[in-house]
């Protein structure tokens, strides 16, 4: 069975791209955590300028008639918005799928019943690491990790599928083995071992993160015994640092081809990243159309398919496979979000990885906490 | 899958998993926790009739008398196709 799309059909407009399968809503930027690793920009937005509840589900109308499948409802933390069941409801009232992206610490049981009767389908709950005070170190919250592991166990009660996220780094790469382990306790389907992607808070924080080659291979091994040992029981899903592959991935699986994401203040971006790119004069849902955004607006054309790759991309076998990588990292390490991903091997700037992977085998500096007002 | 050859088992789509036509793309869609297939013809037939109660011999009995294919040929396909969707997590038997 194929994983993508059917090939391009005949379209009467030869410029339309194929419509977006996913939408991630960043309902907020409000978190009771700090996580050093945030994917949400250095410059957090504030409450007052977050779109009302009525922008939301016309928003959530729009992407549904654009084509959109999957919502997943994020943050910042969602829970922290007061009409969260109402969002959900609306969504699952339009087909969509929807995914709860949480650090559950506000997820009790009679906010999960709401979300459960309003047709949540998935929730995904963020774990900072299998040892308690390892958890809320990274996360800066005390209690959080007794909170999560007891949200994940009313998530399992209620029949809802589940997935375990965990962010590794250098503070808890080596227990790998552990956080597989406590997937499979708490009955997830799915767990994701994810290594930091070093964009925003993860780059600031990048010396005090990113792991060693020696401790990437070994949890790597572990994910691999982890796959075999539970197949067909619990999926694992395992992302690597950029700074070990050798070829880029294949981010948002291409800029503008798959995937968009609203900001609290309601602007469109091709993924959560996209706002570390100078140059561009985003979208917003308070003025432009969804299927306008989507369909006709520069910034969404401008990285989208392969017209405007260098070499060594352009005549590169895989250019449709990784889509030249990831802009934002090519602008936060070369300065030029229009060059190829560094992550490749044949990046004429490759040299920078290997560079910073030097840095893995210091010591580690000190958190900078994701708060407002702390990256100075 | 417990045992790949015992057709009294009845496969059933694991929970966070949808299965739904969508009138945009004008195809079927195969919708899970970070995941999307886009389920070939065959599969489409498949899926259609995995509702977690009827038992997989049914579903190649009534696969086999629709298509006119010899039933061990559809067991096969159908087997290792219930038994792919199991290991990317969408089905459950």
């Amino acid at each position: 069975m194929p994983d993508d799309l059917p090939a391009r059909r005949e379209v009467t407009d030869a410029m339309r791209p194929e419509p977006p399968l996913g939408m991630l809503l960043e309902l907020t930027h409000r978190c009771p955590l700090q996580c050093p690793y945030c994917s949400n920009p250095l410059a957090l937005e504030r409450a007052s300028d977050e779109l009302p509840t009525e922008a939301w589900q016309d928003v959530l109308d729009q992407a549904a008639r654009l084509g959109v499948l999957q919502v997943h409802f994020s943050g910042g933390e969602p829970m922290a918005r007061r009409d969260l069941v109402p969002l959900v409801r609306h969504a699952a009232g339009l087909g969509l799928y929807t995914n709860l992206i949480t650090s559950a610490v506000l997820l009790d049981a009679p906010a999960l019943a709401a979300l459960s009767d309003a047709g949540l389908d998935h929730v995904q709950i963020s774990f900072q690491d299998v040892d308690e005070a390892g958890a809320d170190r990274i996360g800066n919250y005390a209690g959080g990790h007794a909170k999560k592991l007891a949200a994940a166990r009313l998530v399992r009660e209620s029949g809802l599928a589940l997935t375990l996220n965990f962010v590794v780094h250098r503070h808890n790469i080596a227990r790998v083995p552990q956080m597989i382990a406590l997937g499979e306790a708490l009955g997830a389907g799915r767990i994701e071992i994810a290594n930091v992607q070093y964009y925003g808070w993860g780059l600031r924080n990048r010396a005090a993160l990113l792991p060693t080659r020696a401790e990437l291979d070994a949890a790597t091994e572990a994910v691999f015994a982890g796959r075999e040992r539970l197949a067909g029981r619990m999926v694992i899903d395992y992302v690597i640092p950029d700074y070990y592959a050798i070829e880029p991935k294949g981010c948002m699986g291409g800029w503008g081809r798959r995937f968009l994401n609203v900001s609290p203040a309601g602007r469109v971006l091709p993924c959560h990243a996209a706002e570390t790119l100078p140059g561009f004069d985003w979208p917003s849902v308070r003025t432009t159309q969804l299927a306008e955004i989507w369909n006709r607006s520069e910034p969404f054309a401008r990285y989208r398919g392969t017209a405007w790759m260098p070499e060594p991309c352009r005549s590169c076998d895989r250019r449709e496979i990784d889509w030249g990588g990831c802009r934002c990292q090519a602008f936060a390490l070369t300065g030029d979000a229009g060059r190829t991903d560094p992550a490749c091997a044949l990046s004429p700037d490759h040299a920078v990885m290997a560079e910073a992977a030097r840095e893995a085998e210091a010591p580690p500096p000190p958190f900078v906490y994701r708060r407002i007002g702390s990256n100075l | 899958m417990s045992d790949a050859a015992d057709e009294s088992v009845a496969p059933a789509l694991r929970r966070g998993v949808k299965f739904r036509f969508d009138t945009v793309r004008d195809a079927w869609v195969l919708l899970g926790p970070e995941r999307l297939f886009v389920p070939d013809e065959t599969a489409v037939e498949v899926l259609r009739l995995v509702d977690g109660a009827r038992t997989l011999g049914a579903i190649i009995d009534d696969l086999a008398a629709r298509f006119g294919a010899p039933r061990d040929t559809i067991a096969a396909d159908v087997t290792a196709l219930l038994h792919d969707l199991a290991g990317k997590g969408a089905v459950t038997f």
